[in-house]
């Protein structure tokens, strides 16, 4: 990645750069949410858009998060692009109603009739002890729903890339960020280029084992190949970046390559969506498997507050390292 | 609508011991800043410095067996609930002699057995249980009131609405403390409230209003017991509007870049609540020197207390879950 004269862009300033990009060009998008004009956001992504855009485009809402992503619902089927925040994805459970119920459905109960070009941006994550409510992933819930797209970005260029194809996808797309990753910076092209919805990113080519790998899980299990390579094992990973519509191709033709799989994000294990990842696996490549698919999530509670229990709970380099060497018939210590 | 009106004064002494608790929860949040800015506190924290009036008005009114329901901005209703400062400077601190051994943090501060159901980070969180906790009292005919604390900003969301209805509709012994500072983080009133005057959100419910100065100890107290009377007495739910004023940030760290120049201060000097209550007892520096002096000791105290505490063992965080 990068070189010459690309920019370097912050994860935070990729978002910023892809909403405000697409404001300047089309009036018909505009960003609601709680606290995103004067204070920018409460992650500071849309610092500064008040200032250029003006409160009518840069909209502060009250906190009625079933009002807002409704309301967003509401333009978006009148023709608008709204991209509606919603400030931890923990608050997406208080719009789930409008979310799973309505923008998912419209289309499909008018036989074709309406469409609902929707962004909803939310963030989440643990690692800095927010407690139990501020924190999960819980991109799961929304990949199981029929007619949502689901896009969750691990770095600056693919942040800004599939924004953009959020922004301009003619259906709802629950837009995901993880609040570690805003002051990641990559070199990103200087023009922005919309990266397509439903392709796999590739981050690292390797030949023995394959870790598909969501948000911050991504780093976490670079840093785990770079580890496993000193002991000899070469692994490909790839963030499959959307999650709905899945990469099914990049992940299987990976997997029929390297022989194993582990699959690691930071939400709870059981019914994550890794769970679907080594379904698809095992369905696909059942014949080249060497070894059970390793699945690396967060383990079965609520986010604790002490940071010695949360670092307990979710997943960081050395469970992705373990898990890696498991498939290898090495117990990884 | 019914009508509920205060009744009666605060004694002096009472009002010095109010006046000594509101100094102590002012002095535990300054040394919250301060501890977590010097990078020792987890997570995110936020104070209601400016807001202690409401907080031990409304507390010191309860009687036993009533319990509250509290918000992200929580270190004053507990304290004032009546934990011990060292048990929520060790919740702060992630420890196992915390309020919640560790699991729960500043946003969920619990203590059941003093009637604290727990502090909620999602805004509007805690209201509906409150409406079931005072649905419970009824049914069971147990001459106990549940108390939600919350904030201006959740007046905006469904579950204040949801709850207020099926309060009122069901005349379950409830008082809904609505702390308003003007401010829902960055968000002032004109951009969240078509509305000036809150009580009309109770009014569209049919439910009975107090609307009180919240810097003011002694209205708020005796507006909250009146409030309390009235749910106790069987007549329904009270919703209790207290004006008040966040004299800080949203959280500890905030640089307020929202918030007007000159606000802060003007308000610090006008709208303390402390500073209000000192003037009315006419408190010599010497009575307020040793008032102050005492909640140094005990928010000292805590810090050591929490500092010296056990961290949870990782495995910890797999208790728990279940019942
Ligand atoms: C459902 C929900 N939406 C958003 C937030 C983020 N948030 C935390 S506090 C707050 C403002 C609350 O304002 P108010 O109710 O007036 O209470 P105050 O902070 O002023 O005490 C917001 C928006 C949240 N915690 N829960
Ligand atoms: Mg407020």
């Amino acid at each position: 990645m990068g070189g010459g004269d690309m920019p370097e862009l912050s994860y935070r300033e990729a978002v910023r750069d892809a909403l405000s990009q697409a404001m300047r060009r089309d009036g018909d998008v505009f960003i609601m949410g709680e606290d995103i004009a004067e204070m920018g956001g409460s992650m500071g992504v849309t610092q500064g858009m008040l200032d250029e855009f003006g409160p009518e485009r840069v909209r502060n809402t009250p906190i009625s998060e079933m009002a807002l992503v409704g309301t967003a619902i509401g333009a978006a089927i009148q023709g608008m692009r709204p991209v509606a925040e919603v400030m931890y994805e923990d608050f997406l459970t208080l719009a789930a109603e409008q979310i799973v119920n309505q923008a998912a459905k419209h289309r499909y109960m008018s036989g074709g009739q309406l469409k609902v070009p929707l962004t909803i941006r939310t963030q989440g994550g643990a690692g800095w002890s927010p407690g139990a409510q501020h924190a999960q992933q819980l991109e799961a819930w929304f990949v199981h729903i029929p007619g949502l797209k689901v896009l969750f970005p691990s770095t600056p260029t693919d942040v800004r890339g599939l924004l953009w194809s959020a922004i301009y996808d003619d259906n709802p797309v629950v837009f995901f960020e993880h609040r570690t990753l805003y002051g990641l910076k990559e070199d990103v092209p200087d023009e922005l280029e919309p990266i397509p919805i439903g392709k796999a990113r590739v981050h690292r080519d390797g030949e023995d084992v394959t870790v598909i790998a969501t948000g911050r899980l991504v780093h976490e299990s670079l840093a785990a190949a770079g580890q496993a390579e000193e002991d000899g094992v070469s692994v490909e990973v790839v963030d499959p970046r959307t999650l709905q519509p899945l990469d099914e191709e990049t992940i299987v033709d990976s997997v029929k390559k390297t022989n194993r799989a582990v699959v690691a994000h930071e939400a709870v294990t059981r019914m994550g969506f890794g769970a679907e990842v080594a379904a698809v696996i095992q369905h696909q490549a059942f014949d080249w498997l060497d070894a059970p698919v390793e699945r690396v999530g967060a383990k079965f509670v609520p986010l604790p507050f002490a940071p010695v229990m949360e670092e307990f709970v979710v997943p960081h380099q050395a469970e992705v390292y373990e898990a890696i060497m498991r498939t290898v018939g090495r117990n990884g210590d | 609508m019914a009508k509920v009106e205060k009744k009666g004064s605060v004694s002096e002494e009472l009002l010095r011991e109010f006046f000594r608790e509101m100094l102590l929860i002012r002095r535990f949040e300054e040394k919250v800043e301060e501890r977590f800015r010097a990078g020792e506190l987890p997570g995110f924290l936020h104070v209601a410095i400016g807001q202690e009036a409401c907080a031990v008005g409304v507390c010191r009114a309860l009687e036993e067996g009533d319990v509250i329901a509290s918000t992200h901005r929580a270190h004053g209703h507990t304290l004032a609930k009546g934990t011990h400062p060292n048990e929520v400077m060790a919740e702060l601190y992630g420890k196992l002699e915390g309020t919640s051994h560790g699991y729960g943090g500043s946003m969920h501060l619990y203590d059941v057995e003093r009637g604290n159901l727990g502090a909620n980070a999602v805004v509007g969180g805690g209201l509906p249980a409150t409406v079931g906790a005072a649905l419970a009292f009824k049914m069971r005919d147990e001459p106990r009131v549940a108390v939600a604390f919350f904030g201006d900003g959740a007046t905006n969301i469904g579950t204040f609405h949801e709850s207020l209805n099926l309060a009122q509709l069901w005349q379950v012994p409830a008082v809904f403390v609505c702390e308003n500072n003007h401010w829902a983080e960055s968000t002032p009133a004109k951009q969240q409230l078509p509305i000036e005057d809150l009580t009309e959100r109770a009014a569209a419910y049919g439910m009975p209003a107090m609307h009180v100065d919240g810097q003011e100890i002694e209205e708020v107290y005796a507006s909250a017991v009146a409030a309390l009377d009235h749910a106790r007495g069987g007549r329904g739910p009270v919703f209790l509007l207290l004006e008040t004023y966040r004299l800080t940030g949203h959280y500890v760290g905030d640089p307020q870049v929202y918030r007007p120049k000159g606000e802060l201060q003007e308000l610090r000097e006008t709208q303390d609540p402390i500073t209000k209550l000192r003037e009315k007892l006419e408190l010599s520096d010497e009575e307020f020197e040793q008032a102050d002096r005492e909640a140094h000791e005990l928010v000292e105290a805590s810090v050591e207390f929490a500092k010296a505490g056990t961290d949870p063992r990782p495995e910890d965080a797999l208790k728990n879950l279940y019942a």
